[in-house]
């Protein structure tokens, strides 16, 4: 089926950029601040594709790119997978003054840049991974949270919770056991989307010179400082970008194929 | 003591506009006793019945007084009720696909009652959840469906199974059979039937058919527009219609009866209702 060459296809390229940023942690071609390179070297047998401006070796500084990007994008998908859950929820369980309201502040929140809360969040506390982070989970956990309180407030109207209720299943009960696995889907596909949002919000940040600070230098900043040397030197240009396209391409067909392997309803065969 | 006795049940908009959506209805079930609430789309059957148990939908409130098994439910914290649901009442629905969760195994739905209200684990559970599908003449292997993987009936079937799990001594069932087809409609109708009976338990039937409802009880509560129109014996109410609405569905009730008696040659005549 196609479909499941799709999920195959997503998790071959995200397990292939996973165990690049695994490996970065124990071991790259050369140390991260090492500029023993020649400038600008081509691809080969001593750097294998090559070196940067200041004789950096390029492959090592994309397994180390490869790192950042899936911290970022795992750390902003759990911070806005927690905090956007929980304010959906509490938004689906509220009166309706406290879910007016709630709806209203999501709605400016999302209606906020998501580069330009990055830019305050980073002014605020200066540019590092973990402000990166905080930054683009708090513009997701706005979306997370919205589509959330939807979510669950069609569950909680559906007979099914109200025949629980009659007979005396109490409300964290209903969430546990019928709301989060029914949101559960269609939640994961949404954050897995997220996921490669968050790696380019991050590599969007990098280029503008707000990421993580230099030698862990991430994809978008090495397609930032390839850019004024891209005739001389394509492979600085290029290798960024193809890396950014896999993970991201990756992380999209995964979200499609999981959706089918989460919901029993859509599975054709049992 | 009655098992449920409502008193000038009225149910309006939190916001307070507009008229009562119910208005000022009374009546009372004995432990056993069953009663048919009948009445047009729109009329409040539903809302009655989730105002007995206090869960009218946010944006509604209830005034009067609802005693259920001795509690009253106007008023009362979730804490209170929470105790008293379940033991006291249970409530079937009209839509079998959204009655029950669609990302749950049967058997699992039909086994969490079990074990909240009778304590069941292991092996003791398991038997119970195929004692508990045998009752309503389900096969054991639907413990491991899906609710898409079964049909209509077959769902309506389990979520009876799930209501009588906590053996409740009131039976809400809210048109349990509008959505099926005629033969399943009168298999499920008599399954019902033979279960309250079998449990000795109250019955609260809604219907906008007087067909149906007279398959299950002999009372009958006739709501228009949030009013109580007529009450008493469905016979009474047959044989002595009174007000409009209530003539108006006696004859579609008799046009029906006699649709379905209808030989082939005298289908096409009309025969006056
Ligand atoms: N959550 C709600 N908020 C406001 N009004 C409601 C709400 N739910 C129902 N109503 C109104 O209350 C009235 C009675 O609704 P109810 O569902 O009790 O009707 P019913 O008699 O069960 O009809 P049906 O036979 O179609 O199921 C309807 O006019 C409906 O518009
Ligand atoms: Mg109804």
């Amino acid at each position: 089926m196609r479909r499941r060459a799709f999920l195959v296809t997503g998790i071959v390229l995200v397990a292939v950029v996973l165990a690049v940023a695994l490996l970065s942690l124990f071991w790259t071609p050369f140390p991260a601040a090492d500029t023993t390179g020649g400038r600008l070297e081509g691809p080969g047998a001593h750097h294998l594709l090559g070196t940067d401006k200041l004789g950096r070796d390029l492959l090592t500084r994309l397994m180390i790119g490869a790192r950042i990007a899936v911290a970022v994008g795992a750390g902003a998908v759990a911070l806005g997978a927690l905090l956007g859950g929980a304010a959906g929820l509490l938004a689906a369980f509220a009166n309706r003054w406290l879910d007016d309201s709630l709806a209203a502040l999501l709605d400016i929140l999302i209606a906020f840049p998501t580069l330009l809360l990055a830019m305050l969040v980073v002014a605020a506390r200066g540019a590092s991974l973990a402000s990166a982070i905080v930054a683009i989970g708090l513009a997701m956990s706005a979306i997370v949270a919205r589509l959330t309180r939807v979510l669950a407030k069609r569950v909680l109207a559906m007979d099914y919770v109200t025949a629980a209720r009659t007979s005396g299943v109490s409300w964290p009960r209903i969430v546990w056991a019928h709301v989060l696995p029914n949101i559960w889907p269609t939640l994961a596909v949404n954050l897995a989307l997220q996921f490669g949002l968050a790696v380019l919000a991050e590599a969007s940040l990098s280029y503008l010179g707000l990421g993580p600070p230099p030698p862990n230098a991430s994809w978008g900043r090495l397609l930032q400082e390839a850019q004024s040397t891209v005739l001389t030197a394509p492979v600085g240009a290029i290798a960024p970008g193809v890396l950014l396209v896999v993970l991201v391409v990756g992380v999209n067909l995964l979200a499609d194929g999981l959706r089918d392997v989460a919901d029993p309803t859509r599975r054709r065969h049992r | 003591m009655s098992l449920l006795s409502v008193s000038d049940l009225s149910i309006l908009l939190k916001s307070g506009e507009g008229q009562p959506i119910v208005d000022r209805i009374s009546f009372a079930l004995e432990p056993g006793q069953r009663l048919g609430l009948i009445g047009e789309s729109g009329s409040g059957k539903s809302l009655t019945t989730l105002a007995v148990t206090g869960l009218l939908p946010p944006g509604l409130r209830a005034t009067g007084s609802v005693l259920l098994d001795g509690t009253q439910v106007i008023g009362a914290r979730d804490r209170t009720l929470d105790r008293v649901r379940g033991h006291a009442a249970a409530v079937v629905f009209q839509e079998p696909s959204t009655a029950l969760d669609p990302l749950m195994r049967l058997g699992k739905q039909i086994a969490e009652p079990l074990r909240r209200h009778r304590g069941l684990r292991g092996a003791a559970l398991r038997s119970a959840v195929a004692a508990a599908l045998d009752e309503v003449a389900l096969p054991t292997r639907v413990a491991g469906a899906y609710p898409h993987e079964v049909s209509g009936g077959q769902r309506q079937r389990a979520a009876i199974a799930m209501a009588l799990a906590c053996r409740p001594k009131l039976l809400i069932a809210d048109e349990p059979t509008t959505a099926l087809d005629v033969t399943v409609q009168a298999e499920v109708l008599a399954l019902l039937d033979r279960l309250a009976a079998a449990h000795d338990m109250a019955l609260l039937f809604v219907s906008h058919d007087l067909a149906v409802i007279g398959k299950v009880t002999d009372e009958v509560l006739v709501l228009s527009q949030g009013r109580a129109v007529r009450t008493g014996p469905l016979a009474e109410v047959l044989s002595n219609p009174g007000d409009d609405y209530t003539r108006s569905l006696v004859a579609s009730a008799r046009r029906l009866d006699a649709a379905l008696d209808l030989t082939p040659e005298v289908s096409d005549d009309s025969r006056g209702a």
